[in-house]
């Protein structure tokens, strides 16, 4: 199992819960899984991270379009419970000064 | 005690898990801490994505990983492989993003390569060598010790 994605709708938000790691190999079915959503007119996305281990500029780059998408639109894309190693690889690139954080899922979805 | 360990792959995206768990493998043994780790596995992890999409783009080919371990003092990873020259010097440099506007996804993995590693150096068609990259970490005591 290198990634798996699962998408829970709540309320208007979807929750994009993401396991294993976020690389070259699994950033195409990543990138799609979010443009699938916002291509239906999806525009609040919460990106669960508590089970992913690893992101990469692959992944960092679908994260970046998403969010742009989602912002033309009126919307956003917020990160949930993003490790430490990842949170380190975001502030590497100054991403995390565009990605609201949170801790759990619940308020994720309140902030919307 | 000075040891070297190689890694031989073939240039493909499913192997750039394979080449991370290698490296950092290494950099235990080197003393690094958890965070410098994952972070010279991110360097390679971008390095090799490089190599797979621009220097092969979708050919066939080999990622030559040699890993050469001083504990206590630095860590050097040699990536050699028979693709296209890629000039990292083309790369539009990425700029540090404040503002989503700002946001460039251009030169994001060269970028990380070169924050995380004290040197990074790019060498091409190495007469009977191909293409070598070269990252250093040094070992920073002040850093490593909680």
């Amino acid at each position: 199992m290198l990634m798996e994605i699962s998408v829970k709708p709540l309320k208007e938000v979807d929750i994009i819960s993401v396991s294993g790691r976020i690389d070259s190999a699994t950033a195409p079915e990543f990138d799609n899984a979010l443009k699938g959503l916002l291509e239906r007119g999806r525009r609040k996305l919460a990106l669960d991270f508590s089970s992913l281990s690893y992101v990469s500029s692959a992944g960092l780059r679908a994260m970046l379009s998403a969010l742009k998408t989602a912002k033309n639109s009126g919307g956003n894309v917020v990160l949930v419970a993003a490790n430490e190693r990842i949170r380190d690889t975001l502030t590497l690139v100054g991403f995390h000064t565009l990605f609201l954080q949170f801790d759990d899922a619940v308020d994720a979805v309140d902030s919307f | 005690m000075t040891r070297t360990r190689r890694l031989v792959v073939p240039a493909q995206n499913d192997q750039l898990a394979k080449l991370a768990t290698f490296v950092a493998s290494a950099a235990v043994d080197a003393g690094f801490n958890a965070n410098t780790i994952s972070r010279i596995e991110l360097a390679v992890d971008e390095a090799c994505s490089n190599i797979i999409d621009h220097a092969y783009a979708g050919a066939p080919g080999a990622i030559r990983c040699d890993v050469t371990t001083e504990p206590l003092q630095q860590l050097t990873i040699v990536l050699v492989d028979q693709g296209r020259p890629f000039n990292p010097d083309l790369v539009p440099e990425y700029e540090y993003c404040r503002s989503l506007n700002e946001a460039k996804i251009g030169g994001l993995g060269l970028h990380l390569m070169r924050q995380v590693m004290d040197d990074v150096c790019f060498e091409f068609s190495l007469p009977g060598v191909g293409n070598r990259l070269t990252m250093v970490k040094h070992y920073d005591r002040n850093s490593e010790c909680p």
